[in-house]
């Protein structure tokens, strides 16, 4: 079905145009920093994980978001969600993509990758982190690959397909899970040791993911003749709104434990996000943004007016997306390491070569996305023809 | 597709997932598991009141403050040995800096304790960090390729050969003492000091005080030990031997360690 | 055959760029390299013959007893005692770099990258 993504319109050939630009310039940058070592980035010796790690853990949740479909369609027989379980799964293999891709460029010595493999140590989160993020994109594949082919065939999926789909619903929750555990189990570090970390991220990941497969879905219907319909995109809003109604009250969670105990190892890091600290104050507009943006978008998804136009829901959706980025990525990777564990501040601004790399990543990651939707588009728009 | 020739295919496919993976698991049960390195002692030995009967060597470190306090440029002699023996790399800046041992006044070291109407002394105070080679360390915990390891005598170990830079380690410790090489730090070691008996790190992995393992095979003390001369103010030993001096120096003195509620154990402590 | 005449030729092209790395040096083994053994000193660890083979196994096995398990103890040869290290036993007699190390590596086109942290005790990186 490959073949399948080698003919398009020029529109399809103009957008590849543009994604293999920006991957090639990430390319660029990352032998750069091949080159030069990981000194080419703005992390620093106290804030030693930065955006590469940070857009790691929010692709995961959003690779973790195809469960949003494949649960209700293939545990409780929904059928809406029929059409678009594909582009679920589709979209969880380009989000783990991008994840692997973001840890090796964040990898200090890349060729020796392998060594988590040569020497396995289940001890380490990292480890297991390897696995679940593997199999998953191997179950994801596979699945997605299978139902397809048998979309095409017009026959039903063969039976032995099912274990790895009801397979795949736990271990997405799973990924998330793992990925949290790499945070929530460090002792030194107060912004990440809450046992509500792993909820958090579910509750962020099941918000952030259905809204950008919502978003994919309205493009998708503009640009090709597949249409997935106003229940299973309205079904979908309602996820999402449910999702990021959780995700703000766990962080309003955060915040009551933390400023009503008054400790001041907890608040430091919410002060500094939020309020600054001790002068520090570079990232409160980010966080104050992300703030703004989530609340607005909640209150259109509540507003049924808002969501049902396709205009004001789409705007919702990406003020969604890109608020629960920041909380996500730049909010929680980077406030968990100010103040270091001396109780010192050092800002983190990302260089340049390193988010060409970022982009360069995300462009690869909407490569694969874009040439897999081709496929499953394509099988559809067969079907609907004949 | 020919069903004879699909047939072929999955039963290669099958055979050669069985070949490639036999001789692995073979190698799993035979050996009975990954790499038996001394992992750390986990939970039980960790809790307050109840010690473990110590058995074999664990090495650890007294910093006697009050001899820094008496003599301020002592503490930048241990940095300066330590720094020199094990061709630690000077970049200049803040951003890319390696330290193994640095000084840090009294707040910074010990963020759990009082900073209320302190001790006039301790304001300016500065004391010596470095790796506290934990019994239970986070950082071991955390590293996926055992790159960073505890060894029998309680040193908790680097192996540059292994780590893969995923810093993981840098995030788990929580006292902030691991270093990564952001770039080459050959151009950074000065030729004219270095030791020439110890490699220098390449870029892309972690290190951190080691302390002395090199040095201790020969019989030596670690060097900021021995920079600190006679003046007791740094004494290391084995804290499992009850007539070492180390042991001795604990039982007569009212010691604070960094962070101790965390858990970690560590084997520094500090005479205030 | 169908556009044979594009395709035969197109073949024998092809055929003769890939296998250019064999044809172009056929029969000439290029400059054999010779490691200079250092003056003065006939005893090494192992034969010379085992050292060809198996050098890179012995440091990986020195390595991982001396770093991994601890064990610093010199390895004692005909009496005479080696550090189980690199820089501060090997190269303490195998002490020019270029002429011996370099030469078969640069040979094999094999880049090691234990000179990335290891380097010879008497020069300067």
């Amino acid at each position: 079905m490959l073949e399948k993504a080698l003919t398009g319109s020029n529109k399809y050939w103009g957008w590849i145009a543009v994604l293999l630009a920006f991957m090639a310039a990430g390319a660029l940058s990352y032998v750069q920093q091949y080159n030069y070592g990981l000194g080419m980035t703005g992390m620093s010796r106290d804030v030693s994980w930065g955006i590469y790690i940070a857009q790691f853990t929010f692709l995961v949740g959003v690779a973790a978001s195809g469960v949003m479909v494949v649960l209700p369609y293939y545990l409780h027989n929904y059928k809406i969600f029929g059409k678009i379980t594909i582009l679920g799964e589709f979209l969880a293999v380009a989000a783990v993509s991008m994840c692997l891709l973001f840890i090796m460029a964040d990898l200090g010595q890349p060729t020796r990758a392998l060594n988590v493999l040569l020497h396995p140590t289940p001890g380490s989160i990292l480890f297991w982190d390897m696995i679940v993020l593997n199999v998953y994109l191997f179950l994801n594949i596979f699945v997605g690959w299978v139902v397809l082919t048998a979309e095409k065939k017009e026959v039903a999926p063969p039976k032995w397909i099912k274990p790895f789909i009801y397979i795949s619903i736990p271990w997405a929750v799973s990924i998330h899970t793992v990925t949290a555990f790499l945070y929530a189990g460090l002792p030194g570090r107060h912004f990440w040791l809450t046992a509500i970390l792993a909820p958090r991220f579910l509750a962020s990941a099941f918000a952030a993911g259905p809204a950008l497969l919502i978003l994919l879905c309205l493009i998708i219907k503009r640009v090709t003749k597949f249409d997935a319909g106003q229940e299973a995109i309205q079904k979908l809003v309602t996820i999402v709104t449910y999702a990021a109604l959780i995700n703000v009250f766990f962080i309003l969670l955060e915040f009551f434990t933390s400023y009503y105990s008054n400790i001041p190892g907890h608040m430091h890091t919410l002060d500094y996000l939020f309020f600054g600290l001790h002068g520090h104050s570079q990232l409160v507009p980010w966080m104050r943004v992300s703030a703004i943006f989530g609340i607005v978008a909640i209150v259109m998804f509540l507003i049924p007016a808002a969501r049902k136009r396709e205009d004001t829901l789409a705007i919702a959706c990406v003020l969604l997306f890109v608020s629960f980025w920041i909380d996500k990525g730049i909010g929680l990777v980077i406030g968990g390491f100010v103040p270091s564990p001396l109780e010192e501040i050092t800002a983190y601004y990302p260089s340049f070569q390193e988010i060409m790399i970022t982009l360069g990543i995300w462009a690869t990651g909407f490569f694969i996305l874009t040439v897999l939707f081709k496929i499953a588009l394509s099988v559809k728009e067969e079907k609907m023809i004949s | 597709m020919d069903i004879k020739r699909r047939q072929f295919l999955k039963v290669a496919g099958l055979s050669t997932i069985a070949g490639l993976g036999a001789p692995a698991a073979f190698n799993l049960l035979l050996k009975g598991g990954p790499d038996t390195v001394s992992y750390a002692s986990s939970g039980g030995e960790a809790e307050a009141s109840h010690e473990a009967a110590p058995t074999g060597v664990r090495l650890g470190m007294v910093i006697d403050q009050r001899v820094f306090d008496a003599n301020k440029g002592l503490a930048q002699k241990c940095t300066t040995a330590c720094h020199t023996v094990h061709n630690v790399p000077n970049f200049g800046n803040k951003k890319d800096e390696i330290k193994w041992i640095f000084e840090v006044p009294f707040e910074k070291a010990f963020t759990g304790k009082s900073q209320y109407h302190k001790n006039k002394n301790l304001e300016d105070s500065s004391f010596l960090v470095l790796c506290n080679h934990c019994d239970n360390p986070p950082c071991v915990r955390a590293c996926p390729t055992k790159a960073t390891f505890k060894r029998k005598d309680g040193i908790v170990a680097m192996d540059y050969h292994r780590c893969i830079g995923c810093r993981f380690c840098m995030a788990a410790c929580p006292y902030g003492m691991r270093s990564f090489n952001w770039r080459d730090p050959r151009p950074f070691i000065d030729q004219k000091t270095h030791n020439k008996e110890f490699p220098t790190r390449m870029r892309g992995v972690v290190e951190k005080c080691n302390f002395c393992v090199d040095r201790l095979a020969r019989g030596q003390q670690p060097a900021c030990v021995e920079a600190c001369g006679n003046t007791g103010a740094m004494t290391f030993g084995d804290l499992n031997d009850s007539h070492s001096e180390i042991v001795k120096l604990l039982d007569n003195n009212f010691t604070i360690q960094r962070k101790p509620s965390l858990g970690t154990n560590p084997s520094v402590f500090y005479i205030v | 055959m169908y556009d044979g005449k594009y395709i035969i030729p197109g073949l024998i092209v092809f055929v003769a760029l890939m296998t250019f790395p064999i044809w172009k040096n056929m029969g000439n083994a290029g400059i054999v390299p010779k490691p200079e053994k250092p003056v003065g000193v006939t005893k090494c660890v192992e034969s010379a013959q085992y050292m060809r083979t198996s050098h890179m196994k012995l440091l990986d096995d020195w390595r991982d007893e001396t770093l991994r398990d601890g064990d610093r103890t010199p390895v004692e040869v005909d009496g005479v005692k080696y550090e189980k290290s690199l820089m501060n036993g090997c190269l303490k007699c195998h002490t020019d770099k270029k002429k011996f190390c370099d030469e078969c590596h640069v040979y094999a086109s094999v880049k090691p990258y234990c000179w990335d942290c290891h380097y010879v005790p008497k020069e300067t990186f």
